[in-house]
């Protein structure tokens, strides 16, 4: 199996804090790859560490063979990897329509253009609206972000994302915080992802995690602890003690 | 599954939406234009108000488009000043209109070298370090006395007549509408710049730098060029006033010329570019009218009019005109329902 996304020994450290130790992850092509673990476990600071928010300590990144870990983050954005925030990071005064053709201009490599008014490319406009169509946006399409319902704002979230055509999506809990009624909309948009984009899902609601992956890291104290199927990251024993009891003693 | 295309010529309505004209709009350059005619007594505050309005439209580009906040923004008015004045005085290049171009590169060159200065840090760390900038050009101009003329300022400079036919007259009369037409055709080209999808960029990485860079945006390239551009327009701004009053001083590089310029476009509310060109008639109208009354303590209403505007404002001092413009949006609301009544006519056609 062909993989995009690899990581050879990444670490992370925090003055004396070891936040990522030693990660070694291989994420396939289409594939729907989640990453679980208890709280503190290093899962964001891997996110930061794959998108050069971070710079690792040691370790690599490589992306279909290349090594990318001394890109900034908009480098490797254009190459592909791309992703949402755990806590919505949206452009409050825009409308998810700028934001939508924002994301797309800026992908064709047309956000330097400063004598053409926006709106007035056709299949720049077509694909904006074409992608707030599929993330059942187009009803608050012109009002500010900020103002709209926080479930929206999380499929714009997602949205924005796909607007960048990734090739990795790397999800931070996308469903976080969204109330009951409305959580069936995210996973719905979830579960729509093309099937070419490999996806890297962060999230802590097991339901989620285990109707969508088809392949699961479990990451503990910033190590790769478990990796394997859903069906064997469930039976296994070391799982149930390390992550699914604390959970269940957290319930 | 392509869009239906009623919903796509709706969406490049609101796309576009910024962009167009506002009957306002049209009536205020009327308005300034028409001054040339109605005013010919007032030409020369209507000059000082027209290039203290290019100044401010260059704050607002930095300020309200890309949220960096500057306290040495005379740094680049003095520096195109001092341009343009050296220039004329050493008979270099004698037309004004391609003195102009120069001193506004010169200032823009300032302009992109000092800008990775303002690449990092918080509203403060700006502050402090566009403030240094600013008085360290200054004293150089101080120190080097034998090419800017110290504190005596630049004597001797024979403006030459403006492409060769219009000769600067004392009564400001040249001195308008040439200050009148640079200023406006600065501004189409900023409005058409804020209006692009560069400029909706910029908007994007005030709002959420954080965000602009997981879209892709390299976010200190877009803080390089707008500081840039807007260095090119303060510069030519500072080589206006240069050029109407055939002098330049150290005066240009002081510290209470930013402190006013801020002052300037907070008064006229930042983000909307017209912010600054009112706040500038505001400021200009009511320094003349006040201290003419008190000249002495005109500053004192000046500081009453601040406290009050960010009271008036509370929130984000730069937006409190944002209630009188959602005013005039809603007189342009007929209008849009129109536009609206005739993209659902178009869904509903067989």
């Amino acid at each position: 199996m062909t993989m995009v996304l690899e990581t050879i020994g990444l670490t992370k450290q925090f003055g004396g804090i070891v936040a990522s130790n030693n990660v070694s992850l291989q994420i396939a092509k289409g594939a729907r790859h989640a990453l679980i673990g208890p709280n503190g476990a290093g899962k964001t600071t891997l996110i930061n560490l794959l998108t050069g928010v971070l710079r690792p300590t040691g370790g690599r990144i490589l992306l279909d063979g290349e090594d990318i870990g001394n890109l900034p983050p908009h480098k490797r954005v254009r190459l592909g990897i791309v992703r949402t925030f755990q806590i919505n990071q949206l452009f409050g005064d825009l409308t998810p329509l700028e934001t939508i053709g924002l994301a797309v201009s800026e992908r064709r490599g047309q956000g330097l253009d400063w004598w053409r008014i926006v709106g007035s490319r056709p299949d720049l406009v077509t694909e904006a609206v074409e992608i707030l169509e599929r993330f059942h946006l187009t009803d608050v399409i012109d009002e500010r972000t900020a103002v709209l319902p926080y479930g929206k704002q999380r499929l714009l979230e997602i949205a924005v994302a796909i607007a960048c055509r990734p090739r990795v999506l790397l999800l931070d809990e996308p469903a976080a915080g969204v109330p009951e009624d409305e959580r069936h909309e995210i996973l719905a948009a979830v579960a729509a992802l093309p099937d070419d984009v490999s996806v890297l899902l962060i999230e802590h609601d097991m339901d989620i995690v285990f109707s969508f992956a088809d392949r699961i890291s479990v990451l503990v104290n910033g190590a790769l602890f478990v990796e394997g199927s859903p069906e064997e990251v469930a039976s296994d024993a070391r799982v149930k003690a390390v992550y699914l009891g604390e959970e269940a003693v957290d319930a | 599954m392509a869009p239906p295309p009623f919903a796509v010529r709706a969406a490049t309505e609101w796309l576009s939406a910024r962009a167009r004209w506002h009957p306002l709009e049209i009536a205020f350059w009327l308005a300034a234009f028409a001054a040339i005619y109605l005013l010919p007594e007032q030409h020369l505050i209507l000059t000082e108000i027209a290039w203290l309005g290019l100044f401010a439209l260059s704050l607002d580009l930095i300020l309200g488009y890309a949220g960096i906040i500057s306290l040495g923004h005379a740094a680049f008015f003095g520096f195109g000043a001092y341009t343009a004045a050296l220039l004329a005085k050493h008979e270099i290049i004698n037309e004004p209109v391609l003195a102009l171009l120069v001193s506004g590169f010169a200032a823009m060159a300032l302009g992109f070298v000092t800008s990775f200065l303002v690449l990092r840090g918080s509203d403060l760390t700006r502050l402090m370090v566009t403030l240094g900038v600013a008085l360290l050009l200054r004293e150089l101009a101080n120190r080097y006395g034998w090419l800017t003329g110290g504190a005596d300022g630049l004597q001797g400079v024979t403006i030459k007549p403006v492409l060769g036919m219009f000769r600067f007259d004392m009564f400001g009369h040249t001195g308008y509408i040439y200050c009148l037409s640079v200023l406006f055709i600065l501004f189409l080209v900023a409005r058409r710049l804020v209006n692009s999808p560069f400029g909706l960029s910029l908007l994007s990485v005030k709002g959420n730098p954080l965000r602009a860079s997981a879209i892709g945006i390299s976010v200190d390239a877009r803080l390089v060029a707008i500081y840039t551009v807007a260095a090119g327009y303060a510069g030519i701004a500072g080589a206006l006033l240069a050029q109407t009053t055939a002098f330049a001083s150290l005066e240009v590089f002081s510290f209470d010329r930013s402190a006013d310029l801020l002052l300037v476009l907070i008064i006229g509310g930042a983000g909307y570019l017209y912010g600054g060109l009112i706040g500038a008639v505001i400021f200009k109208l009511m320094q003349d009218y006040l201290s003419a009354l008190t000249p002495q303590y005109w500053p004192f209403w000046i500081g009453l009019m601040l406290v009050v505007i960010v009271l008036v404002g509370r929130d984000r001092i730069t937006s409190w005109t944002a209630p009188i413009r959602r005013l005039a949006a809603r007189l342009d609301w007929r209008a849009a329902a129109r536009r609206v009544a005739a993209a659902s006519a178009e869904r509903h056609r067989p």
